[in-house]
């Protein structure tokens, strides 16, 4: 039988792969995307946790939905101004490399 | 929910999220990460969660991964796939990543409810739109009101950072 442990390890695996994902690959949209996952594991354990709390009636706690319609909303935005700050930094630097973006360095 | 279900979608999910960040072209991450999002929403839906399972697919499958693969696009990253890989900084950041994996792991073993299944729904799939709906617009109806704010100034934000500087 599939257990709440179940979704948690895979929930925590995903989350690794974009915290792997974070600190490894130099290209920012790259970077994005590994944040979009790290994202999306937390949602999965809210809904997981969410189907797991069955309340008096019967029926899953959607309080932890609610909050997981919430961050896909927040994230969406984020990967909108993300995503034009990416492009106006190409448009001045000609760049997406994290390493070659050294103008705040001390 | 069938555990073989449960396993191929964990599977297919893991295995292209992993590819997202070993790809070493954006297009092909990009596209990884679309099959990754639509093994997270069948997850979702195994869990009764249909609401939730269907905006992953439309924001995050539709609106998000096109709005990735439009901007990989217009920004013409080949020249990205040459540089060599800075073998210690991977060696490191995959060290901290098994590390935090690890702790997980031992999170959930050491957390007594984790061992135990999902308890039955009395009525399963029937409305959970509906109850969303109604926490949403009551119980939470200032956050509401606040994350439509947030989309405001995102959309206002995108708009003045993309125009170019005409003097």
């Amino acid at each position: 039988m599939i257990t709440l442990g179940h979704y948690l390890v895979v929930s925590g695996i995903l989350f690794a792969i974009g915290f792997a994902g974070v600190m490894v690959r130099r290209n920012i949209i790259i970077i994005l995307m590994a944040l979009e996952l790290m994202l999306n594991a937390a949602n999965l354990s809210l809904v997981a946790f969410s189907r797991f709390h069955v309340d008096a009636t019967g029926a899953p706690s959607y309080n932890a939905q609610v909050f997981v319609f919430f961050i896909i909303t927040v994230a969406a935005a984020e990967v909108a101004v993300g995503l034009a700050i990416i492009v106006a930094l190409f448009r001045l630097r000609q760049t997406t490399h994290v390493e070659d973006i050294t103008k705040l360095k001390f | 929910m069938s555990p073989f279900l449960f396993w191929i979608f964990a599977l297919l999910m893991l295995m292209f999220g992993a590819a997202v960040i070993i790809n070493r072209n954006p297009v092909a991450s990009a596209l990884s990460l679309v099959v990754s999002f639509l093994g997270l929403a069948a997850l979702f839906i195994s869990l009764d969660a249909y609401f939730i399972g269907i905006i992953q697919v439309l924001v995050y499958a539709g609106a998000i991964m096109v709005l990735f693969l439009f901007i990989i696009m217009l920004l013409d990253l080949r020249v990205e796939e040459l540089r060599k890989i800075n073998w210690i900084a991977t060696a490191g950041g995959l060290a901290v990543a098994l590390a935090l994996m690890v702790q997980i792991f031992a999170v959930v073993e050491s957390f007594p409810a984790a061992k135990q299944t999902f308890p039955p729904l009395v009525r399963p799939g029937s409305d959970d739109v509906h109850r969303i709906g109604l926490l949403l617009f009551n119980n939470y109806n200032l956050p509401f009101q606040i994350i439509g704010i947030v989309i405001l100034v995102a959309t206002v934000g995108v708009i003045l950072l993309s125009r170019r500087e005409t003097r």
